[in-house]
């Protein structure tokens, strides 16, 4: 059930007060009222019988008698209460012996014959109450007497008595509403205050807003509360605030950095790959021309010097191709592709033994490694390791190079495993280094940046790099590519 | 008519000069070879100044040999003015660098050059480069009809 306007506080506060204090002063009335009428009643009967009983008295001579005029003076005497509407005397064959009437209004009003018994009757249309009463001579009655009296004063009271509580009713709740709306600034005052604050905070997420009006009672103390936590939070918020912003601006100032960095990276590569690359041409052309113009002049030492010089501009050129690259791995963009490491490894293989021939090795690739990765860096990764697998088997008759996939604590690892010149445990850390080299150059050739730009392409594709191995017992370097290397094959093909 | 063709060459670097020159004289490459030593001097000789037209030839010109790295108008510049002018619009360009950087590689193609070679720090390999671009510019290449 709804009540109007009981949606807000103010208005459920008012029509309880309302409700509880019309229902107090109906129930006063109704008692009252009622008992009021009751009395009234009551003293009207009294009143009526004390006079049937003077007229049944007086009347008894000319009953016995039967002297209808006598009687009727005798009962014209009621004239003189104002609410007897009429009177009749009956005879003791209940015909109606004499009767007094107030007015024409009136006839009518008394029964023919007598009713029967005796005593007060509120029953009937016209709203009068009528008492009849038997004449009794020697213990025997001879005649009875009905009264019928007006219930006009009862009704008169009654109708008096609802207008004084209607009227002190409408009074008592004009004072109520009054001193209501007194009380409500302190009681749905606050509340309303609470209930706009809390609006505010949530719609406008202003927490600085607070709520007004702290008594001493509950509401106070929640008031005090929410304004507590209002503060909390704003604190809370400005801690946050402030937090965030320094690691804005962190994030903006260490970005500057890095984007300065890649520029002078590039920058750094740019001239290396331009400038650096010109004075070895000249120190490697011009020491040829020198051997070719005036090598007959030179003897054996000369010519051993220059070709010293020759070889090391060479391997200097070499070395900042790597470099270049290996720069160039760090910059390049990745292109995610689904590549099938498997089918790479194989090609692989297969270019090397034609670079090579007649070298006796033994290859085992394992089937369907599908990887998503780019496809390029994926290719130079199984490059490097391969073609280092091959170089450092050269010394071995039966070489064997394997391309395979482990699970390493629940990822999918791929693996190049040989049975080469191996290395020492010791030194694993350094093997991933740019331009470390765990073995002479007289030895196995090369520039050192092969496991360096593996490790790069790798960490880019969100995996790792390690290595197992024992001097002369071959290595294995194993790879993952996060999320990139899903899957793994099963099935070996070996390729003889 | 092979002989008698030239080939400019785009090069600040005199030694670089130098190597480029022997490499062709290696190669048994005779023709006359004109050096522009930075990116003006190479469009004054192709393109003139103030709109007198340049002291070379073009319809002699078999191909230019352009640096990247110059003084005053770099590789690239010369480059797109070349394309830019109508009379050298077609003329054979090949972009004759150190580096292999892939911005270098990406906007000498965009910009219209013919051929792009990375000068190699071996001179034998510079040499066996030279010998290529030689016989296929000066005798395998058929030139572009002049237009005026």
């Amino acid at each position: 059930m709804k009540w109007p306007g009981a949606s807000t506080v103010r208005g459920k506060l008012l029509l309880a007060s309302i409700l509880s204090k019309t229902a107090a002063f109906l129930v006063a009335g109704v008692v009252i009222t009622g008992y009021d009428m009751m009395a009234l009643r009551e003293r009207l009967v009294r009143r009526l019988s004390i006079q049937t009983d003077i007229v049944g008295a007086n009347c008894l001579s000319a009953l016995l008698f039967n002297d209808p005029q006598s009687a009727e003076t005798t009962l014209a005497a009621l004239r003189a209460d104002p609410r007897v509407r009429a009177v009749g005397l009956y005879s003791g064959d209940r015909r109606l012996f004499a009767t007094y009437v107030r007015d024409a209004g009136s006839e009518g009003i008394l029964p023919a014959e007598a009713p029967a018994g005796s005593g007060p009757d509120y029953r009937g249309r016209d709203d009068h109450l009528r008492l009849s009463r038997n004449i009794l001579f020697q213990g025997k009655p001879i005649g009875s007497v009905l009264i019928v009296s007006d219930l006009s004063e009862v009704t008169a009271t009654i109708t008096r008595d609802v207008g004084i509580f209607a009227g002190v009713l409408l009074l008592a709740l004009l004072i109520a509403l009054a001193i209501n709306i007194r009380l409500q600034r302190t009681i749905s005052g606050p509340i309303l205050s609470l209930a706009e604050t809390a609006r505010k905070v949530s719609q406008e997420k202003d927490y600085s807003a607070r709520a007004a009006g702290a008594g001493g009672d509950e509401i106070g103390a929640l008031v005090t509360a929410f304004n507590e936590m209002l503060e909390e939070i704003q604190m809370q918020q400005a801690e946050l605030r402030t937090a965030h912003d320094r690691l804005e601006q962190r994030v903006a100032e260490r970005t500057a950095q890095l984007e300065t960095a890649v520029k002078e990276l590039e920058a750094f590569s740019y001239s290396v790959s331009h400038d650096l690359r010109a004075p070895l041409r000249s120190i490697e052309g011009f020491s040829g021309a020198l051997m070719e113009d005036c090598g007959d002049q030179l003897n054996a030492a000369g010519k051993d010097s220059l070709k010293r010089i020759i070889a090391s501009t060479v391997r200097m050129g070499q070395l900042i191709d790597g470099l270049l690259n290996l720069s160039r791995v760090t910059r390049a963009e990745i292109r995610g592709r689904s590549v099938d490491l498997s089918s790479l490894a194989g090609e692989i293989v297969e270019e090397l033994r034609q670079g090579e021939n007649g070298r006796r090795v033994e290859a085992v690739v394992a089937g369907g490694a599908v990887v998503e990765g780019d496809p390029a860096l994926l290719r130079a990764v199984l490059q490097n390791l391969i073609g280092n697998a091959w170089k450092f088997t050269r010394k071995r008759d039966e070489a064997r190079i394997e391309f395979g996939v482990a699970k390493e604590s629940g990822e999918t690892a791929f693996f190049v495993r040989d049975n080469g010149a191996g290395f020492d445990m010791t030194y694993s850390d350094k093997l991933f280094g740019a331009f470390q080299r765990l073995h002479g150059q007289n030895e196995f050739p090369g520039i050192g940046i092969g496991l360096a730009t593996v490790q790069r392409i790798v960490n880019r594709h969100g995996g790792r790099t390690w290595a197992t191995g024992a001097p002369d017992k071959g290595a294995t370097i194993y790879f993952t590519l996060g999320n990139g290397g899903r899957n793994g094959g099963q099935e070996d093909r070996a390729a003889g | 008519m092979a002989d008698k063709r030239i080939v400019l060459l785009v090069e600040d670097n005199p030694d670089d000069e130098a190597l480029t020159l022997r490499a062709l004289k290696k190669n048994n490459i005779l023709n006359e070879v004109v050096v522009a030593r930075d990116g003006a001097e190479a469009l004054d000789l192709l393109l003139g100044t103030n709109g007198k037209s340049g002291n070379l030839k073009l319809d002699q010109l078999a191909v230019v040999l352009l640096d990247l790295k110059l003084p005053k108008v770099n590789g690239l510049e010369v480059l797109k003015r070349l394309r830019a002018d109508p009379r050298t619009k077609r003329l054979p360009v090949v972009v004759l660098t150190s580096s292999k950087e892939e911005r270098d590689l990406v906007c000498a193609y965009d910009s219209g050059a013919n051929s792009y070679v990375q000068k190699p720090v071996e001179f034998a390999e510079f040499v066996q480069a030279a010998g290529h671009l030689g016989l296929y510019w000066l005798v395998t290449n058929a030139p572009p009809p002049m237009s005026r």
